[in-house]
């Protein structure tokens, strides 16, 4: 007998209803259920960081959380990062100012940690920026634009806002 | 990598939880999920009952009290990194959870769920050791208190029976001016803890040492308390002959290997590490003086 | 018009769609019915097969089936197709798509689920009760080569898979003579690719049009369809193969799996479309990898550092099969001498069967692994003669005037290796004076002041690139006036489809926001191969350019018989074509192209052949060669063994710089898994039951952003002579140096303890036992 919820959760904005079985994880959810594909399944055990997204406005790692445990919650994936008009967010516009990406299947992930980061540090060392990122790895860029991409955001928002 | 099928269960009231422990067989309880998670995906483990706790009302909070400190075991780990009445009281929390995971990983894990899961290399069980913390333990009968040198039983097994669960973590700051170090070293940053040592140094106005506790991880199955060594040291100056003492009870632990790891080389480090925490627990011991 | 894209740091045309979470990975794409699958794969190193149970999977609610290869059975049953066939392969043994009767790895197929959904199917793979009579299993490639090891394959009398000669010049002559002979013997290790996208695939099967489609995260579209086909006994135009994005290769992904082939398999059989995405513990099992390497190697030399000869044996840990060939040995001995002028070489490479998941190339291929045995052998020339590490190489290398410089050496395809261009020297000098060489001793003084034990490693290294045969291209000009680039060639990040932009642009004065870009298609109209070796710049980009050139070159042609002038009065800019000093006589690229297409009655242009388009294609005979120098600073904690990298520095020279931005960063991530390669990534294997042990990344360690240096690279430009670009490769220069440099740079800071590294990965733990024996040795 499969165990079966019905949840509600808020993605980007949207609101999403499905019935699912309670072992689904989030990221299985938010990419199959919801059709949001931009969240990547890097390693399933919470090492890699791809699948990282926003829960109520927090970054964590959606293929070590369950479905069922967002019911009711508000998600940001990267599909969510840019406004409405499709303007990037400063995040976005870094990375691509600043070789932040070459095969992309990391970068949702990078984008969402260092999105969640940059609003709650103003202005970090670049010491700070390589630890935060240390939860998410890449494999092309060797990290070097991903860091300079996030100082520039950071930068561009003290300067800016959001 | 998915996990198996589970029933799910999200009680919000804490009664709800014990019910569940001790009505039903093959229960895991979610806490945080950063640890469980990987171990469901891999199928590590396949309960028949998954307990989530992050409804239950009760189980988190900080409150602290003139002498006590109690963290609720659903409280996050960033929340005990970045609360500044804890910076303030007991500083070596938030400096050991520097080390603890990822900035990711620390907005859901929580302090209970690292005690429960109890992995050698862990840093919160060691700082509780630090601090002989008392765990509370609940089931659906009643409660009893654990004191933080009886709660590892041993390797990944805490003092814990198949119907209990961990409510919080209570203990007694030190009031008197006294330093404090944590330090470890680890492959890369987040990485387990290859050694850890933490301690806590108070020293009298001869710079001896009026009272210290040190704790080790990562070097044996559990965390260990130098509690011998710790008498011993009453007295005497934060010197090179007391690190001799310190390295003499370091080089006496029963020390795990793994494939990547020998446990000479985790008591090797271990000796690194108390010289470089003594050393900084000392100076800090020092400036809180004056 | 002049060239205004290439060699211009233009941004990206991927990185939109890849920023707003729109790429298009194979995971990503859902096709109406489509079924998981899971496999069940081998938990034994090397046993028989005695039984497969699958009937309480089979009657699992949402299981389609389950099926072993007598399930199958028909064309399945054979092996799977070899993939570069040598007359040196003494047993030729590959894969069936699920295990006949001996499992020769951890991981190796042995079943196969398809149901609804992947949790479904892996309940269900769970259920399949596999009965195995465990043989020995051999795991160390040294121990394979002992003649009573057991064999990997019950079949086979011993375990060398190919014995692999790379020899030229008088190499018994000059080490007889030679003033000195130095002797080390050497370890290396690869390890997991781990691209951030594992593997996976989706077959659909079009019955009525008997067309198949596969989707997969490959390096090598053109070449999967092949096998396919020749495996399948069907024609190649039924099959159509497509890389979508791909989320990172670094190799293995060119390789042809049992995995791919089987989805189309089953996908014909049930009339549905089935999908597999690798999860990572199947990417630790069953994904190729580059393991170990023995080495015993002897260095003949002058008095004054001039090396004479290289001969050496190489151990090689080839896997439990051979899917790909002996590429990776080839890739191994091939590269020797590197950027020196040493004229004799001897190298035996003996690739040995071990019961564990096949080698192939991984970034990079053998080339850092013969540039780790080169440099580290460049170092022990100095430091037994004594002499400067810098002065030895300049001593030794090819020299500026001695391009195009034949090696002595003559590949298997009968092409003599020659260097076409490069100024080795150069880079060590742009290297040394970005590193403040002259001042390092300064630097190491004043640390050792503080109790810090700082080193530096310079090393230099060269690499064959743009491999022949070809890599085609089709440029057009549509209608619209849009300009589109089709290529056979696949990418994984390298910023293909802008590189392409770039070239194709520049004929038109166009931007790369006006040219379209499709790759990674069989249903391309230019043929392609395989992107591997960065070969695809030096082998497209070429191709792109001739056809953008005929497509300029008829444009001209039709707009100059249109205004009645010749070719030599008009020129193109923005797309139009215009009369030299009458602007107002001009015509655009879209409508030529509109005349070209014409319509029924309609007549073309005259003399002219319908469309606006080209394909056309580069076929170089001949590799080209990329070099550089490298250095490093660093410091050692003798306490702990950790080392701490504080600065790395990059003299790149890859001919022609397309896109110096893209070259950067493939050189920076190329460093940062050289030093995951030089200090963290071991995969380790149980000695005696060949079970993989490090299964996870807690336990394999990836190189992440804190534990690495900041990285500069320099570039300078030595164009090829052998394409009209110049263009010569960047894809792997970054990882090929960057072992040897570091592994240089420490034994440099231990210098005073005179420890000597002839190995990595390098632990701490491995580091302190490495200075501990050099204390006892100096103490006694």
């Amino acid at each position: 007998m499969k165990d079966l919820r019905t949840i509600h959760v808020l993605i980007n904005g949207m609101s999403y209803q499905r019935t699912i079985e309670t072992r689904m994880t989030l990221a299985d959810f938010i990419r199959h259920e919801c059709g949001l594909t931009g969240t990547h399944v890097g390693c399933e055990h919470g090492v890699c960081g791809a699948c990282t997204i926003h829960l109520n406005g927090e970054a964590v790692r959606s293929c070590i959380m369950f479905a069922v445990q967002a019911d009711g919650a508000e998600v940001t994936t990267v599909e969510g990062l840019a406004s409405p008009d499709g303007k990037y967010h400063p995040i976005q516009q870094a990375f691509k100012n600043n070789n932040g990406l070459q095969c992309g299947f990391c970068t949702p992930g990078m984008l969402m940690t260092c999105s969640a980061f940059l609003r709650e540090y103003s202005n970090p060392s670049e010491r700070e920026v390589r630890e935060v990122i240390s939860g998410n790895i890449c494999r092309c860029t060797g990290y070097q634009g991903i860091v300079n991409a996030t100082l520039e955001a950071a930068a561009a928002i003290r300067k800016g806002g959001l | 990598m998915k996990p198996s099928s589970f029933k799910y269960h999200n009680p919000q009231i804490r009664s709800e939880v014990l019910a569940l422990l001790r009505e039903q067989e093959n229960c895991k309880v979610l806490a945080g999920g950063q640890s469980l998670g990987p171990m469901l995906n891999f199928r590590f483990v396949m309960p028949d009952h998954l307990i989530d706790l992050n409804r239950v009302t009760d189980l988190d909070g900080i409150s602290i009290s003139d002498s006590k400190v109690r963290l609720g075991a659903m409280t996050r780990q960033k929340s005990i990194e970045r609360d500044e009445s804890l910076r303030r009281l007991c500083p070596i929390f938030s400096e050991s959870l520097q080390w603890v995971g990822h900035y990711a990983t620390r907005n859901r894990g929580t302090i209970g769920g690292s005690l429960s899961h109890l992995d050698p290399a862990a840093e919160l069980p060691g700082i509780c050791l630090l601090y002989d913390a008392t765990l509370r333990v609940e089931n659906a009968s009643g409660h009893r208190l654990v004191p933080a040198n009886e709660w590892s039983v041993s390797f990944m097994t805490p003092n814990l029976e198949a119907d209990e669960l961990l409510t919080d973590v209570e203990f007694s700051p030190w009031t008197m001016p006294h330093g404090h170090a944590f330090v470890e070293f680890s492959r890369r940053h987040g990485d387990f803890a290859i050694a850890g040592v933490g301690c806590l140094l108070a020293l009298d106005r001869s710079g001896l040492i009026k009272r210290i506790a040190l704790s080790v991880i990562g070097v044996s199955s559990t965390p260990f308390r130098l509690t011998g060594t710790e008498n011993d040291l009453i007295g005497y100056k934060p010197d090179d002959n007391a690190l001799a003492y310190i390295h003499q009870a370091i080089d006496g632990i029963e020390a795990s290997s793994d494939a990547q790891t020998s446990g000479q080389y985790r008591k090797r480090i271990a000796r690194v590490l108390a010289s470089r925490a003594l050393e900084q627990a000392s100076e800090r011991a020092i400036s809180a003086m004056q | 018009m002049g060239a205004r894209n290439v060699g211009a740091a233009v941004q990206r045309l991927e990185d939109d769609r890849l920023l707003r979470g729109q790429g298009r990975y194979v995971d990503d794409i859902h096709v109406h019915g489509e079924l998981a699958v899971a496999f069940v794969r081998s938990s034994e190193a090397h046993a028989r097969i005695i039984s497969v149970d699958t009937s309480a999977a089979v009657a699992l609610q949402g299981v389609i089936g389950v099926f072993t290869l007598a399930d199958l059975g028909g064309l399945t049953l054979k092996p799977m197709i070899l993939a570069n066939p040598s007359p040196l392969i003494r047993h030729p043994i590959t894969q069936h798509v699920l295990a006949q009767d001996e499992v020769c790895y951890v991981g190796q197929t042995i079943a196969v689920v398809v149901a609804e959904n992947r949790y479904v199917a892996e309940d269900a793979a769970q259920l399949v009760q596999v009965e195995y009579e465990v043989l020995p299993a051999v795991v160390d490639a040294r121990q394979a080569r002992d003649p009573l090891s057991p064999p990997v394959h019950q079949k086979f009398s011993d375990n060398l898979a190919a014995k692999v000669s790379w020899k030229f010049g008088d190499v018994d002559g000059v080490f007889s003579k030679a003033p000195y002979v130095f002797r080390e013997s050497y370890f290396q290790h690869r390890g997991v690719p781990h691209s951030m996208e594992c593997r996976g695939a989706l077959a659909q099967y079009d019955q009525q049009a008997d067309q198949i489609t596969l989707w997969t995260s490959t390096q090598s579209p053109f070449l999967v369809r092949r096998f396919i086909a020749q495996f399948l006994e069907r024609d190649e135009s039924s099959i159509r193969v497509v890389a979508p994005d791909v989320g990172g290769g670094f190799g293995p992904k060119a390789a042809h799996y049992p995995e791919e082939l089987l989805l189309v398999v089953l996908a014909l059989k049930l009339k549905r479309p089935v999908k597999w995405t690798e999860d990572r513990l199947e990417h630790f099992l069953a994904t190729t990898q580059q393991r170990d390497q023995w080495w015993d190697v002897e260095v003949a030399c002058e008095a004054d550092g001039k090396v004479l000869g290289i001969r050496g044996l190489c151990v090689h840990d080839n896997g439990a099969f051979l899917p790909y060939g002996l590429l990776l040995c080839m890739t191994t001995v091939v590269p020797f001498p590197g950027s020196y002028a040493i004229g004799s070489i001897d190298i035996t490479l003996d690739c040995m069967f071990t019961n564990a998941v096949p080698t192939t190339p991984i970034r990079g291929a053998g080339r850092p692994n013969a540039t780790f045995i080169i440099e580290r052998s460049m170092d022990s020339v100095a430091r037994n003669l004594g002499l400067d590490r810098t002065t030895v190489r300049r001593r030794n290398y090819v020299q500026k005037h001695q391009f195009p410089y034949p090696t002595g050496a003559k590949l298997p395809n009968g092409i003599a290796v020659q260097y076409d261009s490069g100024d080795y020297e150069k880079c060590l000098e742009m290297v040394l004076e970005a590193c403040d060489y002259t001042n390092f001793e300064t630097r190491r003084a004043e640390a050792a002041r503080h109790g810090k034990w700082r080193g530096l490693g310079v090393v230099s290294y060269n690499e064959d690139c743009g491999l022949p045969p070809y890599e085609g291209a089709t440029v057009k000009v549509l209608p619209s006036g849009k300009l589109c680039v089709e290529l056979g060639s696949c990418a994984q990040g390298q910023g293909l489809e802008t590189i392409a932009a770039q070239i194709a642009a520049d004929q038109f004065g166009l931007t790369v926001n006006d040219v379209v870009v499709k790759l990674g298609d069989t249903n391309s109209p230019a043929l392609a191969l395989s992107t591997v070796g960065s070969r695809v710049a030096a082998t497209a980009g070429p191709s792109i350019h001739l056809a953008a050139l005929q497509v300029r070159e008829k444009a001209l042609k039709v707009a100059a018989s249109q205004f009645e002038v010749s070719e030599k009065d008009l020129y193109i800019d923005a797309g139009i074509v215009f009369v030299k000093g009458l602007p107002d006589r001009n015509v655009s690229l879209g409508e030529l192209s509109k005349r070209l297409h014409a319509s029924v009655g309609v007549l073309l242009p005259m003399g002219f052949t319908p469309g606006l388009e080209a394909t056309a294609y580069h076929t170089p005979e001949r590799a080209v060669y990329s070099n550089g120098s490298n250095a490093v600073e660093l410091e050692v904690d003798i306490e702990t063994g950790e080392v701490r990298l504080m600065n790395y520095w990059v003299a790149h020279d890859c001919g022609t710089v397309l896109n110096p931005a893209l070259v950067d960063g493939q050189v920076i991530g190329g460093v940062v898994h050289g030093i995951g390669n030089a200090l963290f990534e071991h995969m380790k294997y149980d000695q005696s039951t060949g079970q993989p042990v490090t299964t996870n990344l807690g336990e394999y360690l990836m190189p992440l952003a804190t534990e690495m240096p900041k990285i500069s690279v320099d570039h300078m430009e030595s164009p090829s002579p052998v394409n009209v670009l110049g263009v010569k490769g960047a894809g792997e220069g970054g990882t090929i140096p960057a072992i040897a440099c570091i592994i240089s740079g420490i034994e440099d800071a231990l210098k005073p303890l005179g420890v000597v590294i002839k190995e990595f990965p390098l632990s701490p733990e491995r580091l302190l036992e490495l200075i501990d024996e050099a204390r006892t040795a100096t103490a006694a």
